[in-house]
Order: structure tokens, then sequence, then C-alpha cells
């Protein structure tokens, strides 16, 4: 665990953090891989982690009917990828597919809450974290939507 | 590097103070994505090669049709080709996507403010390119791998709307195997086979490698794209006097006189179209500009 601990720390996502709270953390986070192509989770299906990606490449796709998945953002080092977790009901939006072979920390939503719940300062800790993630997917979004590439007419 | 960098027009050619275009032939013919195509030019007439300074750019007169600002994306060190890279948008630009080998086309410049390359000495420069933004700062980047010993990390992000608007495409290969320069390239959607980034390319600014703090940043595409990565930019703690812009305005003379591309109490034609970006910052806040 003293080593998990130490590479969570050095990830972006915790830059800054009150290592005591990083230590409380690591209770809650578990090593993955995903093997290029399979899926990390799927829409609609429960959102139960989040995930910091350390090495690799995913994108966040979104499927419509009868047209190929369109790929909305890619995460690799050093990201965030989810905050479904976080915010009722659970449930993913999108899917996510690792593009390349792709090694991140699962982070365990229900035990996050939990300890959230216990300590709210580690709750406003995170929520802080995750609500710039939220806002710059928003400025993200706003810009892909104003398609500024497009021939104006 | 002074800490007020600034970026001046050169003088202007004898040739280039006239309103008269020289001829050009068009030598060939590049289709680089669906809608964007490069013009290779050589003079009619026995002429000197049209010098230039990466930034700058030429009046392209498409007889019977129009004239247009198009910025040149050559090698300032082989002038001896005049490149243009041009989008087909519109009335000129349509009509000059169907030029083919062997006609003709006016040429008048080379107009306008430099990327301020020999300035950035002993920086890092960042390039961030939005679309056919690429196109003006190539010449920029051809010149830093020229002299590649003379700067910092050279760090190139490059966002446009999908993979089959990538442009230089063979060309952004070649670099991103070299090892003196960092090549990111993003597009803002996708659908697979396409392995690379997805995001908009003020993402890239965040995590690419370079010191703010001996930086100086060269950014050309449409405008908000350019706001955005300034805020970026400054977020990463570059320094808003070593952040350059180049804007577009309709032109109509090139050269100062008649007023068409003015912005706010500037002439984009003659003091432009790089600024450093606090000569523009408030300016590019209003609306009705
Ligand atoms: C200094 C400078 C350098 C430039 N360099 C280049 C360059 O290297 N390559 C290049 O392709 N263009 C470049 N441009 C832009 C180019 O000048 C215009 O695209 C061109 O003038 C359009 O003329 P047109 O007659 O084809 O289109 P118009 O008939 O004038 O416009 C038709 C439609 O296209 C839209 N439109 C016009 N320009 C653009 C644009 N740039 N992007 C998206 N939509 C547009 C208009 O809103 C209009 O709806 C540069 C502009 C300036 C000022
Ligand atoms: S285009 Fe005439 S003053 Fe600039």
């Amino acid at each position: 665990m003293e080593t998990l601990e130490r590479v969570l720390s050095e990830h972006a996502f915790f830059a800054g953090m009150d290592p005591e709270y990083v230590h409380l953390l690591v209770g809650c986070a578990s090593n993955v891989r995903f093997e290029a192509g399979s899926f990390i989770f799927r829409q609609g299906e429960e959102a139960r982690d989040f995930y910091l990606i350390r090495q690799g490449k995913a994108a966040l796709e979104m499927a419509p009917p009868n047209r190929p998945p369109m790929m909305i953002q890619t995460v690799s080092e050093g990201d965030v990828l989810g905050w479904s977790w976080l915010i009722p009901p659970h449930r993913w939006r999108f899917d996510a597919r690792a593009l390349e072979l792709t090694r991140a920390f699962a982070m365990d939503g229900a035990c996050l809450r939990q300890k959230c719940g216990e300590d709210p300062r580690l709750g406003y800790e995170l929520l802080r974290r995750f609500s710039s993630i939220i806002a710059e997917r928003l400025e993200a979004t706003c810009l892909q939507l104003m398609d500024v590439y497009a021939i104006q007419s | 590097m002074p800490s007020n960098l600034e970026v001046a027009a050169p003088p202007l050619e004898a040739a280039a103070t006239t309103m008269l275009p020289r001829l050009f032939r068009v030598q060939r013919y590049l289709q680089e994505t669906d809608d964007t195509f490069t013009l290779e030019l050589g003079p009619l007439d026995d002429g000197a090669p049209l010098a230039f300074a990466p930034g700058q750019f030429n009046m392209l007169y498409v007889f019977g049709v129009g004239e247009v600002p198009i910025s040149i994306s050559g090698d300032p060190d082989k002038p001896g080709v005049l490149v243009h890279t041009t989008r087909a948008v519109g009335t000129v630009t349509r009509v000059m996507a169907r030029l083919r080998r062997g006609e003709l086309i006016g040429v008048r410049g080379p107009y306008g403010t430099p990327w301020p390359v020999d300035q950035a000495e002993g920086n890092d420069v960042v390039i961030v390119a939005g679309g056919i933004g690429l196109a003006p700062l190539r010449p920029a980047l051809y010149r830093l791998l020229a002299q590649r010993d003379r700067f910092g990390k050279v760090v190139l992000l490059y966002g446009t709307r999908t993979p089959e608007d990538i442009l230089y495409r063979k060309e952004l290969e070649r670099w991103r195997a070299r090892f003196d320069v960092d090549v990111y390239v993003t597009v803002d959607r996708a659908i697979a086979p396409w392995r690379g980034s997805v995001g908009v390319v003020t993402h890239l600014i965040p995590k690419a490698p370079f010191d703010p703090l001996s930086s100086v940043a060269l950014i050309c595409g449409p405008e908000i794209m350019m706001r955005f990565s300034v805020f970026e930019l400054e977020k990463r703690g570059v320094a808003a006097d070593r952040i350059f812009v180049s804007l577009e305005r309709n032109m109509k003379c090139g050269v100062g006189t008649c007023g068409h591309c003015q912005f706010g109490p500037l002439f984009v034609c003659r003091e432009g179209p790089v600024f450093a970006y606090p000569r523009v910052r408030d300016w590019l806040a209003v609306r009705e500009l």
C-alpha cells in the first residue's frame, strides 16, 4: 500500500492535497488495466468508480442510433475519467473505451462517498477538484459546439 | 528577450508599394483536404524572388473575380517558390481553388508584420494553431527548425475540426518523428479508426512541455480559439507580452490607405496581422469590432 500511496500522490489530480487525505483515499483505490479496444464503462451502467489515468489513452464516446460512435473527448496520462459516481443516479452517460493499453487507478465511488460523508472537509476538497474538471469540460463542450473551424455563413 | 516585445512591419519592398499585381504562374497545385489547397507559384518575369518574413501575407488577385489576403505558407529560406495554402470559403477563394498548373494569378506583397522568431532566441517557442491557422505559422516553424540551436523547446499544438481536416499531414508526421520538436494534434470530433486525441486545442496547453517563464507563444486560428488559448497560456504563467496572435480582417489595399481592415485604432494590414497580445487585448473583447 505504501508504494500505491506514493504513486497515487504523484497523479496530477492529487497535486497539493493534504497527505493525510491521500492516505485515506488509498483505501478506495485499485490498480486497473484495459487492453486496447476494451470498454472501461458503458452508457447506462452503474457508475461505481472514477479513473485516474496513469498511462495510455481512452475515448469518451456517444453512440447515436444507426451512426458510428462519435468520440467526444480523449483522456491520457494525468487526466481524470468520469464523474457520474458523484452525481445521482450514478449511471454512466457515455461509453469509455481504451484506444491503447491503458493503466489507471480505479477509485471506488461508494467508498469515497462514505469517506466524504464522514469528513466534509475531504468532501469539499474532492468536490473542489471535480468542479474544476467539470467546468473545463463544459468550456470545451461550448467550444466544440461553436464549431469554430466551420465556414461562417 | 526584452519584456515588452513588439513586432513591426519591415519597410515595404519597392514592388509592394504599387497597387499593380506582379504576374505569377501556378507551378504546382496540391489538394490538402476537401476544401483546402496549396498553390506553388513562380514569377512570370525574370525579377527577384519574393523574399518574405514568416507571418507575412500577399494580396492574391484571381483575375476577373477579386483580390484576397492570403498568408505565405512556404519556407522563408526558399523564396524561389511562392507557397500559399488557401481554404475555399467564398467568391474569390472558390474560383482560386479551380486554378491549375500553368494558369496565372496576380500577387502584391509581401505585407504585414512577421512572427517574432528572431526575438524568441534562447526561449522555448510554443505554436498554437487552429484549422487553416497552421498555414501562416508553417514558415515560422520552418525557420525555427532551420535554426534549431538558437531556441529552447519547440512545441506545436495543432487543433482542427475532424481527422479529415488535418493540414500538411505528411509534414506533421515528419516533425513528430524528430526528437527536437514536440508535436501534438487534436481534433474536435472523430469516429473510429482515429486513435489520436479528441478535444479542443486549448486542452493541450496545460500538459505541453515548455517553461512558461521563458516561452514565446505564437497563435493563429479562429478568434475564439485564440482567445481561449491566451487564457490557458496565461493560466500556465506565460506573460501576456510574450504571446502573439495573428488577426484577420477584410482587406482591400493591404498597404494602410483604405481603412478596410481597421480594428479599433489599428490597421491590421500595416500594424498587423501579427500583434503582441496586449496591443489588441481590449479590442478583442469589443463585440462590435
Ligand atoms: C492577413 C490575412 C491572412 C490570411 N491568410 C489566409 C490563409 O493563409 N489561408 C486562407 O485560406 N485564408 C487566409 N485568410 C482569409 C482569407 O483572406 C479569406 O478567407 C478570404 O478573403 C475570403 O474571400 P472570399 O471572396 O473567398 O470569401 P467571401 O465571399 O468574402 O466570403 C464568403 C463566406 O465565407 C466566410 N468566410 C470568409 N472568410 C472566412 C474564413 N477565413 N474562415 C471561415 N469563413 C470565412 C464569410 O463569412 C462568408 O460567409 C487571411 C486573411 C487575412 C486578413
Ligand atoms: S486594407 Fe486598406 S488599410 Fe488595411
